[in-house]
């Protein structure tokens, strides 16, 4: 697979403060790759040192095979950017934010007016264009700023935060256009999130960062995969589930049996295909299955086994920043 | 794929562009153009006018003209000197409100990018003041002539591209919005006061002449005054207060945009 993104080594260091920690890893073209972490993870810094807007204390990055320090204008020429904070005029209109956009980029007259149209299209945009930013939701807001980021064909968009304060709805949503501009365009997406749902729903390749440094890449079936096994939860009609473990020992692909509040929990090796399974098992031996239920783990569960700690826990926790800044400040002093 | 306009230091599309969204978002504010001119107003019509009742004769730099006729060219020194110093100030909003990180990405050299954005405040603080002088020409303000309202257009032009890059400096180098007004305040009333927008300069004592010398809207009100009123009412030949403004213009506008173009996004 060829590569769009290389990085080597990519380190950022602020007063002391080792915020992103010898990362390396590449991105194939066309894969829509996620930073999954929690806040302060560093994932926005990576992000930023490759769209060149911050240079890294050390190690290399080379975006469509541009150095970011040394060919900074190369690398903007080919890249899409949707920051984390709002970076759109509110006072003009969307479609004269994405005409402005489009001259920044030296697109001209007859193309400039075929992309706006196409971005319009793609993102659903069509009657909203005439209206003022400020006047518009925060979820027409966002689609318009990730339109104006794939306005210019770039090869890869960095979206950073992409559905950050957006309800349930829009970010549904959001996630679908994501999707469809990976796949109709076939633009390398970079997105930095902290939402487990968004990296499962969204992405090919996950990278888990944590402190500055990447603990773990890979698709996320695999992560979750390393996690550990399928549960399944079951309830029997008759209370005759004494017997019933027993003979459940019987079958090889049940790992782990364990009894809780009168319902069984199995870990098993495998997946819903048990299902039938169990319930012929259970039929040949006079027993009632009222509820099956199959658990696969989450990238919740993935985060926790990788980092020793669940995502949420980690976010609110002033203490657990203080900690973190002291460990990793007091590694240098 | 373009890849030309990268590294050219003067890049006519964007510098257009930029134009462009200043005029529109000046346009579209209409309680702010408004705003920008009634300011302006109140200075002729509630201090211009009532002054001009007052027997002024004797002061030196006053003879022989009405007191609105000396204070308009002032009046217009100060809308340029407001909205020239906002212009290049406005930068401060873009940061804050994330527009910038947007404008610096762009595979644009950032001299044009300034450029561009500099010309749009000075059309607009340009139309302003010509507006006050279409004011002031209503109100009973006689001028020299067409020669002498073209040279005014240039001096407006000079003495505009010196507060914008004023305002740059001033924005690059604070860098956040807390404090901004107030520090605007503290150094652009100083200068309308001290610029003899309101009183001849030649009728004041030497300690405070030296003051007034250093303060660059002098010359632009100065040569405002001589270009649209008459060679007679101005302190200083016009060859000087072009030759300032021009010197003083080039300088800060080039320290304005280096400023600028050194300028982190967040």
């Amino acid at each position: 697979m060829d590569s769009v993104i290389e990085i080597e080594n990519l380190t950022k260091e602020f007063d002391g403060l080792i915020a992103v920690n010898h990362i390396t890893l590449n991105v194939g073209e066309g894969e829509l790759f996620g930073f999954l972490g929690p806040n302060g993870a560093g994932k926005t810094t990576a992000v930023k040192m490759l769209c060149t807007i911050l240079n890294p204390t050390s190690g290399s990055a080379k975006v469509c095979g541009y150095d970011i320090v040394r060919q900074r204008d190369r690398v903007r020429e080919c890249i899409g950017i949707v920051f984390q904070d709002r970076a759109i005029d509110t006072f003009l209109t969307g479609k004269e934010n994405l005409d402005f956009h489009a001259r920044m980029y030296h697109l001209d007259g007859k193309t400039r007016q075929k992309r706006v149209a196409e971005v319009l299209d793609l993102m659903d945009l069509r009657g909203k264009e005439n209206m003022r930013i400020s006047e518009c939701s925060g979820g027409t807001q966002r689609r318009f700023e990730v339109g104006r980021g794939f306005l210019n064909h770039p090869r890869v968009l960095f979206l950073d935060e992409p559905t950050l304060g957006l309800d349930v709805q829009a970010r549904r949503n959001l996630w679908d256009y994501i999707k469809l501009l990976n796949e109709e365009e076939g633009i390398t997406i970079i997105l930095t999130t902290h939402y487990m749902e968004e990296a499962d729903y969204l992405c090919h390749r996950v990278a888990i960062i944590d402190h500055g440094r990447i603990v773990a890449i890979d698709s996320p079936e695999k992560l979750k995969q390393a996690v550990g096994l399928n549960l399944i939860s079951l309830q029997i009609a008759q209370d005759s589930s004494g017997s019933l473990v027993d003979s459940l020992k019987q079958l090889s692909w049940i790992k782990k049996i364990e009894a809780r509040n009168g319902s069984l929990e199995l870990s098993i090796d495998g997946g819903e295909e048990k299902i039938p399974e169990l319930i012929d098992f259970a039929d040949n031996h006079g027993l009632v299955i009222s509820s099956i239920k199959l658990y696969k783990p989450s990238l919740e569960d993935t985060f926790l086994h990788y980092t020793g700690k669940t995502i949420r826990e980690e976010e609110g926790s002033v203490l657990e920043i203080w900690k973190a800044w002291m460990r990793r400040s007091g590694g240098k002093r | 794929m373009q890849v030309i306009g990268a590294r050219r230091l003067i890049d006519p599309l964007p510098i257009y562009t930029m134009w462009l969204r200043e005029m529109k978002r000046f346009l579209r504010v209409k309680a702010r153009v408004v705003g920008s001119l009634l300011m302006p107003l109140f200075f002729l019509a509630f201090l211009g006018l009532p002054m001009s009742f007052m027997p002024a004769r004797q002061i030196p730099g006053l003879e022989g003209i009405g007191y609105l006729d000396f204070l308009a060219p002032g009046i217009v020194g100060m809308t340029l000197l407001f909205a020239g110093t906002m212009s290049g100030a406005s930068v401060i909003w873009d940061k804050e409100f994330g527009f910038l990180k947007e404008v610096l990405v762009a595979p644009v050299n950032r001299f044009s990018v300034i450029l561009g954005r500099s010309l749009g405040g000075m059309t607009t603080a340009i139309i302003q003041a010509l507006v006050i002088v279409g004011i002031a020409v209503a109100m009973g303000v006689t001028l020299s002539g067409v020669p002498g309202f073209l040279l005014a257009i240039l001096i407006m032009i000079l003495t505009c591209a010196t507060f914008t890059g004023f305002g740059l400096i001033i924005a690059t180098k604070l860098g956040n919005l807390e404090g901004f007004m107030a520090i605007m305040n503290l150094i652009i009333f100083p200068i309308f006061f001290l610029s003899g927008a309101l009183f001849p300069i030649q009728s004041m004592p030497p300690w405070l002449r030296y003051i007034m010398y250093i303060d660059p809207l002098t010359y632009g009100v100065d040569g405002l005054r001589g270009t649209l009123i008459g060679a007679d009412v101005a302190a200083f030949p016009l060859w000087l207060d072009f030759t300032v403004l021009l010197i003083l213009c080039l300088a800060l506008a080039t320290l304005g945009s280096y400023f600028f173009s050194k300028m982190e996004a967040d």
